[in-house]
C-alpha cells in the first residue's frame, strides 16, 4: 500500500472541506472495497478521510418513504425490523451477498460505489484495463469474459457492476442524496451509474468530493410483493452471475406496476421496462409471460464467453416473478 | 461401520482451538527482516535492467536483490526442489510470478509496498502458454513411473467390441489453496541455521538447503510444528524458501518470508489441466475388450512434472487389452506439482465418464458394468492386489445410498423444479510407501513419548501414531505424547502421497516393539505388564528407556499391486429453469487396508469428497494466454466450496486387513477421498438433464440452452 | 509522503492496548505483528477466506479488512480472549467435541464467526449455519464436523 495521510473526521462539512483540497483523497467508510483495491494497486489515495463518525447511520421510516444513512452497515439495513416487515426484497439482496463478516463491516453507501470485479481491473500488477488507467486498452474483452456485462457496455469496457443490493434498490425506485461542497442534490440511484462511454474510469455521477449521505425508498402498496433471485458459481459467498430484482403489485389474479432489475448483466443495475410494461396485467400464474420473457436483453452484444448470460437472465427473472408472484 | 467424532479426538485440538498451535509465519524473531518477491509481468524473456530506486524510497528498505546484486547460488539439483532453477540467479524469465528482486525490509508494510514500486525492463520473447496450442510439441520425459503401457492387443481387442466409446475429456488448471499462505522464517546464528518452514517434507528442506547453502545437513534445523494445509505445495522446496536462508545469512539478521494470495499461484506449483482420449470397447454383454488411455498436460519450459492421468486405467478393469500413454507440453509457466488427489484424481474423470457413457450405449446399469469387469488380479503387471475390497465397496455403497431404486433413463428422476440425477465412479489411487524411522521413550511415571521428524499438516499424525504405539505396548493412547515436525528428531519421510500412517506408523510401531522388548529384557520376571513399566524401569535405577525403530518396504512386497479403491455415489440437482448443478448427496465406501483412526480416516474422507464437489462444479485456475498469467489470483475469482455447497456425506470402510502393504494392516486413506467424485457427479448431471459433459468443472453454461 | 506512526488504543480482549501503527497498518497485522496476538491468521488478506475473523464490539469481521487506526477506541475479541480463564467458551468445546477442524490453521476464525453467527441468531438450523458460515473456507474441508459443531454450542443449555 502506498503511504497516505489518515484523518478522522465528525462533521460532514469538514469531511468535505478537506477532500476538497485532497484532489486523490478518498473517503473512507466500512473500507472492505477500497482496501482491497489498495492493497492491490488499483487505488493509491494519498489521503483518507474517515467518515465513519459522520451522523449517517439512521434507518428510519415514514408514511412517504425508507431513509437510510449511506454509513448503516449492510447487516444493520437487513436486519431490521422495519426493513425485514417492508422491505423484504432489500433483506434477500443483501443477505446473498459477500459474507456475514463483510456486511457487518461494509457500508450501505460504499456498497453502490463498489469497483467492478472484472479480475483485470483487479489485478494485483498492472495490465491493461481502460477503467483502471483510461486509455491502456481493454484486456477483458479479448481474455476472459465470462464474467463480463453483455449489455450497457461499450468498446472500451465490459465490465458488470457488482452489487446485489443495488439491483434490488433501482427495482425499487429508490434514490441517493447526496451531499458536495455547498450543494445538496437527490439523484435517482437508476441515474447515478453511467455506461462506460468516454470515461470509463468513472462508475457514476459522483462529482469529485460529493459524499452519498442517505438513500431514500419510496413506500410501497401494501400489495406490493417482490423477490431477489441470484444465480453464481457456489451456494454462497459469491458474485452474481446473474441476478435479477422483481418487484409487483398483486391486484385480484393479475401483476402491476412490475419492476425488474438485473444485476451481473451490464455496468449499473439494468432496468428492463419494455419487458415491465408486457408484463402489466398479465396473471399472476404467468401463463403468457414467456413472449414477454424471450425479449429480455434482446439488444444485448454479448461476447463469446458470456453469451449464456442471456438465456439465463431470462431464466432468473423467470425465477424471481415466480416466487414474487406465489405461482413456483 | 458407521463412525462418529469424540469429543477431544484429536489430541492437538487443545492448541487449536485456543489459536496456541503455532504456525511458521506465527513465530516472532528479535529484529526479523521481512521478504517479499517482485515478480516477473511477462511469461517468456530477459529482465533487461531492474529500477528499484522508487522501491528503495520506502522507508525501512533494507536491502534489494536483483539478478545482478544476488549472491551466487549453485542451480537447485536436490530431488526434493519443485523448480531447479532459482530465481534471480539468470536474467531470464520463463514464466509470469518468477521472481526478479527480493525486497527486504524492516517492516511488512514497507517491504510489499517496495516489492510493488520494482520497475523491470525486459526483452520480451514469444511465450506460450496455453499447452493445447502446442499440442503438437508434445515430449516424452522419463519419470517414477512409465508413459506408456501397453498389455494384448488393443487393436484385435477393438476388433471383437461389439460396443465402442470414444470421447475425450478436459479437467482444469486447478490450485491447493491451503488457507496458510507458505511461510518461512529463517535464523542464521554464525554455525547453524534454523529455519521455521510451513513444509510437508523437514528432512526435503534440510537436504536441499544444505545442498544450495553449502552446509553439512547436520548444521540445518528444519521446524515445522503446525502447518496450516499442504495438499502438495508444500510438498517440495521451492525459491521462496532457499532465499529465506540465503538472505538470513547474508544479513545476520532472521528473515521471514510469507507468500501473498497472490503469489501462492505462482510460487509453489499448481494441478495441471489434462486433455484426455479414452477408447473402451466391449461386448454387447458389457466385458471390456480394449482400453486405449491418452493423458496430456503442460508442464515447465525448465521442469518436469508428468500429471500420470492414465495410472488409474492400467489398474482398474479386467480387460486383455489396455494401452496407456502420457506426454507433457512445454509451456511458459512455473513448474505443476503433486496436488490432492494426483494422477488419479484427474485420470478417474476421464475413465469413469467413458464407463458412464459405455453403461449408456449398452442399456446397462453402470454399476453392473464395473461389477462386471472387476479385476481379480492386476490387469497390466498381473500382480495379485496386496488386498481389495471393492466389490463389498460396492455391495455396501449401493445399499447405502439406495441404488436399487436408481431409475435408468436420464430426465427420469425429475422432483418438483429440479432434475434429480444419481451417478457413479470408482475410486482408486496407488499406495506410496517411504521408509521412516522413530524413537519411543518411555519415562517412570509411564508415559511415552514418541519422537519422529514426520510433519502434521491436518491429517492427524500427532493423533494416529499413539494409537499404534498404544496396541504394541499395551497402554491408553493418553498416556502417550507424539513430537514431531523437527529434523532433529527421526527421519521421517514427506507427508505426501498418504504414506505417513503406513511408513511412519510402521516405524513407530517397530520402535514400541523395541521398547516392550528390552523392558520384558529388564523385567525381573517373565509377563511383564504395560501398568508395571515405570516399576521397571525404578528397578533399573532409569529414568527413562528408549528405543528405536525403522521401517522400510520389504523386496517380497512389490510382488503385489497396492491401491486403495472406492466407490461413490452421487445424488445431484439441477433446477430445470436455471440450470445450476448442486449435489446434493454423497456416499463413498473405501477399501484402504485396516483403518487405524476412524474418526480421522473418515474426515480425510469428507474432506477429500468435498475437494471432489470443487473439482466438479468449480475449481478452475484460468490463464489469460493473452497476457501469459492468471486471471484472478485470488479466492473470489479461484472459488473454493464453502459450507453451503457441502450435502449430507457418508463414508464405509470395509473391513479388512492388508498384510503386504505394511505391518499395520494399513494403506493409504488421505488422498483416496476426492478420487471417482467428479465423474460421479459428472455421471449424475447427464442422469438429471440428458446432457453429457466431458469436462470439469461444470457449471451453469454447459447447461443452458439443452434438454 | 507524511505519514509517521499514529498511536491508538484499541480494548484487545478487555484490556486497553496502547501501540504506535503505520496508518497502513490492517488491524490484523497489528494484532499479529504488534501485539503477538497471532491466534488470527492471514489467510487472503482480502477478505475472502475469513481466518481473521475477529469481534469488533461484539460483531464478526475480517481484521484483515479494516485499518488499525479506524478502530481506536473500539472493542476486538481475539481467539486468545475468547475463553475465560481455564474455561473454554462453549462454542470452542463444541469444535473439541465434533473434531471441527484438521490442520487448525483457519479454526481461529471458524470459532469467533461462528460465536458471531449464534449471537446473530442465524444458527438455528444446520441449513442456516452452512450459509451463516460460508465466509469461512476450510481448505481442508471439516464444513460438515464444524456445522455440527455450532449447532451444538447453539442448541445446547446454556449455550453463548
Amino acid at each position: 500500500m502506498r503511504p497516505f495521510h489518515y484523518e478522522r473526521v465528525s462533521e460532514p462539512v469538514k469531511a468535505i472541506a478537506i477532500r476538497a483540497v485532497a484532489p486523490n483523497g478518498r473517503y473512507l467508510a466500512g473500507g472492505t472495497d477500497l482496501l482491497t483495491l489498495m492493497k492491490d494497486g488499483v487505488e493509491c489515495p494519498d489521503h483518507l478521510i474517515d467518515i465513519n463518525d459522520l451522523p449517517f447511520r439512521h434507518i428510519e421510516l415514514d408514511s412517504d418513504e425508507l431513509r437510510i444513512g449511506a454509513l448503516a452497515r449492510l447487516s444493520d439495513v437487513a436486519d431490521a425490523e422495519l426493513v425485514r416487515r417492508e422491505y423484504p426484497l432489500l433483506t434477500q439482496s443483501i443477505e446473498a451477498a459477500a459474507s456475514a463478516q463483510v456486511r457487518n463491516a461494509a457500508s450501505i453507501g460504499g456498497n453502490l460505489l463498489q469497483r467492478t470485479r472484472c479480475p483485470y481491473f483487479r489485478s494485483e500488477t498492472v495490465v491493461p484495463c481502460n477503467k483502471r488507467t483510461p486509455g491502456s486498452g481493454c484486456s477483458a474483452i479479448r481474455g476472459d469474459q465470462r464474467t463480463l456485462a453483455v449489455v450497457g457496455t461499450s468498446a472500451v469496457c465490459s465490465a458488470a457492476h457488482p452489487s446485489d443490493l443495488a439491483v434490488a434498490l433501482v427495482a425499487l425506485d429508490a434514490h441517493v442524496r447526496l451531499e458536495g461542497a455547498g450543494s445538496t442534490r437527490t439523484v435517482a440511484l437508476r441515474q447515478f451509474y453511467q455506461t462506460p462511454d468516454t470515461a470509463p474510469d468513472q462508475d457514476t455521477i459522483l462529482r469529485p468530493g460529493e459524499l452519498i449521505v442517505e438513500i431514500v425508498v419510496p413506500r410501497l402498496d401494501p400489495r406490493t410483493v417482490g423477490h431477489y433471485a441470484k444465480v453464481r458459481d457456489r451456494a454462497s459467498f459469491s458474485f452474481a452471475l446473474v441476478s435479477a430484482a422483481v418487484v409487483l403489485r398483486r391486484d385480484g389474479d393479475q401483476m402491476r406496476n412490475v419492476r425488474i432489475a438485473l444485476g451481473g448483466v451490464a455496468p449499473m443495475p439494468w432496468r428492463l421496462p419494455a419487458v415491465e410494461r408486457a408484463l402489466e396485467g398479465t396473471g399472476l400464474d404467468l401463463r403468457g409471460v414467456a413472449g414477454a420473457l424471450e425479449t429480455i436483453l434482446a439488444d444485448a452484444r454479448p461476447l463469446p464467453g458470456n453469451q449464456f448470460k442471456v438465456s439465463l437472465a431470462r431464466a432468473v427473472v423467470h425465477r424471481a416473478l415466480q416466487l414474487a408472484a406465489g405461482a413456483a | 461401520m458407521t463412525i462418529r467424532p469424540q469429543s477431544g479426538h484429536r489430541v492437538d485440538g487443545l492448541v487449536k482451538v485456543t489459536g496456541r498451535a503455532r504456525y511458521a509465519g506465527d513465530v516472532a524473531a528479535e529484529g526479523v527482516v521481512f521478504g517479499c518477491f517482485a515478480t516477473s509481468d511477462i511469461p517468456a524473456g530477459k529482465v533487461t535492467s531492474v529500477d528499484t530506486t522508487d522501491a528503495e524510497a520506502e522507508p525501512g528498505v533494507v536491502r534489494i536483490w536483483t539478478h545482478e546484486n544476488v549472491p551466487r547460488l549453485p542451480k537447485l539439483t536436490h530431488a526434493a526442489a519443485g523448480e531447479s532453477l532459482l530465481p534471480l540467479q539468470t536474467d531470464r524469465v520463463t514464466f509470469e510470478g518468477q521472481g526478479i528482486a527480493l525486497v527486504l525490509a524492516e517492516t511488512l508494510e514497507a517491504a510489499e509496498e517496495a516489492a510493488r514500486r520494482v520497475r523491470a525492463t525486459y526483452e520480451v520473447e514469444p511465450a506460450q502458454t496455453d499447452f493445447r496450442m502446442a499440442l503438437d510439441q508434445r515430449v516424452v520425459i522419463d519419470d517414477w513411473a512409465p508413459l506408456s503401457t501397453s498389455v494384448g492387443d488393443f487393436a484385435a481387442g477393438l476388433g471383437r467390441a461389439q460396443v465402442k466409446v470414444d470421447q475425450s475429456y478436459r479437467t482444469a488448471d486447478r490450485h491447493h489453496h491451503a488457507i496458510e499462505p507458505a511461510a518461512v522464517l529463517a535464523i542464521w546464528d554464525g554455525r547453524e541455521m534454523l529455519v521455521h518452514d510451513s513444509t510437508q517434507w523437514g528432512y526435503g528442506v534440510r537436504a536441499a538447503l544444505a545442498q544450495v547453502l553449502g552446509l553439512p545437513p547436520t548444521q540445518i534445523r528444519v521446524v515445522s510444528e503446525y502447518v496450516g494445509g499442504g495438499f502438495g505445495a508444500k510438498g517440495s522446496v521451492w525459491p521462496y524458501e532457499v532465499y529465506a536462508a540465503v538472505a538470513a545469512r547474508e544479513l545476520g539478521r532472521p528473515v521471514k518470508i510469507v507468500l501473498s494470495r497472490s503469489q501462492s499461484f505462482t510460487a509453489h506449483g499448481y494441478q495441471p489441466a489434462t486433455d484426455q482420449r479414452v477408447i473402451l470397447g466391449a461386448t454387447e454383454d458389457g466385458c471390456l475388450t480394449a482400453v486405449r488411455h491418452e493423458s496430456i498436460n503442460p508442464t515447465a519450459i525448465l521442469d518436469d512434472h508428468i500429471e500420470h492421468g492414465t495410472l488409474g486405467t492400467r489398474s482398474m478393469y479386467q480387460c486383455p487389452a489396455i494401452e496407456t500413454q502420457e506426454h507433457v507440453v512445454r509451456v511458459h509457466r512455473g513448474s505443476p506439482t503433486f496436488m490432492r488427489t494426483p494422477h488419479e484424481g484427474p485420470g478417474m474423470v476421464g475413465l469413469e465418464i467413458a464407463m458412464d457413457e459405455l453403461a449408456y450405449a449398452l442399456h446397462l446399469d453402470p454399476l453392473e458394468l464395473r461389477r462386471r469387469n472387476y479385476a481379480e488380479h492386476d490387469p497390466t503387471n498381473g500382480k495379485p492386489f496386496s488386498s481389495n475390497a471393492l466389490r463389498e465397496c460396492y455391495d455396501i455403497g449401493a445399499e447405502r445410498f439406495g441404488w436399487a431404486r436408481r431409475t435408468h433413463p436420464p430426465k427420469s428422476m425429475r422432483d418438483g423444479n429440479d432434475w434429480v440425477g444419481w451417478g457413479m465412479g470408482n475410486a482408486l489411487m496407488g499406495t506410496f510407501r517411504f521408509g521412516a524411522s522413530a524413537r519411543t521413550t518411555l519415562t517412570r511415571d509411564g508415559r511415552v513419548r514418541i519422537e519422529t521428524g514426520s510433519q502434521e499438516i491436518g491429517t492427524g499424525t500427532r493423533t494416529t501414531l499413539p494409537l499404534v504405539a498404544a496396541e504394541i505396548l499395551g497402554i491408553p493412547a493418553d498416556r502417550i505424547t507424539v513430537s514431531l515436525g523437527d529434523t532433529n528428531l527421526p527421519e521421517a519421510g514427506g507427508t505426501f502421497g498418504s504414506s505417513t500412517t503406513i511408513g511412519v506408523g510402521s516405524a513407530v510401531r517397530e520402535a514400541a516393539t523395541q521398547l516392550r522388548h528390552r523392558l520384558n529384557q529388564l523385567a525381573a520376571e517373565p509377563g511383564l505388564q504395560p501398568h508395571e513399566y515405570g516399576e521397571v524401569l525404578a528397578l533399573r535405577g532409569l529414568d527413562q528407556l528408549a528405543a528405536e525403530g525403522g521401517w522400510a518396504p520389504s523386496k517380497e512386497s512389490g510382488n503385489f499391486a497396492m491401491f486403495a479403491f472406492g466407490a461413490v455415489f452421487a445424488e445431484v440437482r439441477v433446477d430445470a429453469l436455471l440450470r445450476v448443478p448442486r449435489v446434493t448427496r454423497l456416499v463413498g465406501a473405501y477399501s484402504v487396508g485396516r483403518v487405524i483412526d476412524p474418526i480421522g480416516a473418515r474426515a480425510q474422507i469428507t474432506g477429500g469428497m468435498i475437494w471432489g464437489i470443487g473439482q466438479a462444479l468449480m475449481e478452475s485456475s484460468t490463464m489469460d494466454h493473452a497476457l501469459g498469467r492468471y486471471v484472478s489470483k485470488n479466492l473470489t475469482g479461484g472459488l473454493v466450496p464453502v459450507s453451503a455447497d457441502v450435502p449430507d456425506l457418508e463414508v464405509h470402510f470395509a473391513d479388512e486387513f492388508d498384510p503386504h502393504a505394511s505391518p499395520l494392516g494399513a494403506r493409504g486413506v488421505g488422498e483416496i477421498g476426492p478420487v471417482g467424485v467428479a465423474p460421479a457427479i459428472a455421471n449424475a448431471v447427464f442422469h438429471a438433464t440428458g446432457i453429457r459433459i466431458r469436462e470439469v468443472p461444470i457449471r451453469v453454461e454447459h447447461l443452458m440452452g439443452e434438454g | 509522503m507524511p505519514t509517521g506512526r499514529i498511536t491508538i488504543t484499541l480494548e484487545v480482549n478487555g484490556t486497553p492496548r496502547v501501540i504506535a501503527v503505520d496508518p497502513r497498518t490492517t488491524l490484523l497485522d497489528a494484532l499479529r505483528e504488534c501485539l503477538g496476538l497471532t491466534g488470527t491468521k492471514k489467510g487472503c488478506d482480502h477478505g475472502e477466506c475469513g481466518a481473521c475473523t475477529v469481534l469488533l464490539d461484539g460483531r464478526r469481521i475480517n481484521a484483515c479488512l479494516t485499518l488499525a487506526v479506524m478502530q481506536e477506541g473500539h472493542r476486538v475479541t481475539t481467539i486468545e480472549g475468547l475463553a475465560s480463564g481455564a474455561a473454554l467458551h462453549p462454542v470452542q468445546t463444541a469444535f473439541l467435541a465434533q473434531d471441527a477442524f484438521q490442520c487448525g490453521f483457519c479454526t481461529p476464525g471458524q470459532i469467533l464467526s461462528a460465536v458471531g453467527c449464534i449471537a446473530e441468531g442465524r444458527a438455528t438450523t444446520r441449513e442456516t449455519i452452512r450459509e451463516g458460515m460460508s465466509g469461512n473456507l476450510c481448505r481442508c474441508s471439516a464444513y460438515p464436523e464444524i456445522v455440527e459443531a455450532v449447532f451444538l454450542a447453539a442448541t445446547q443449555p446454556g449455550s453463548p
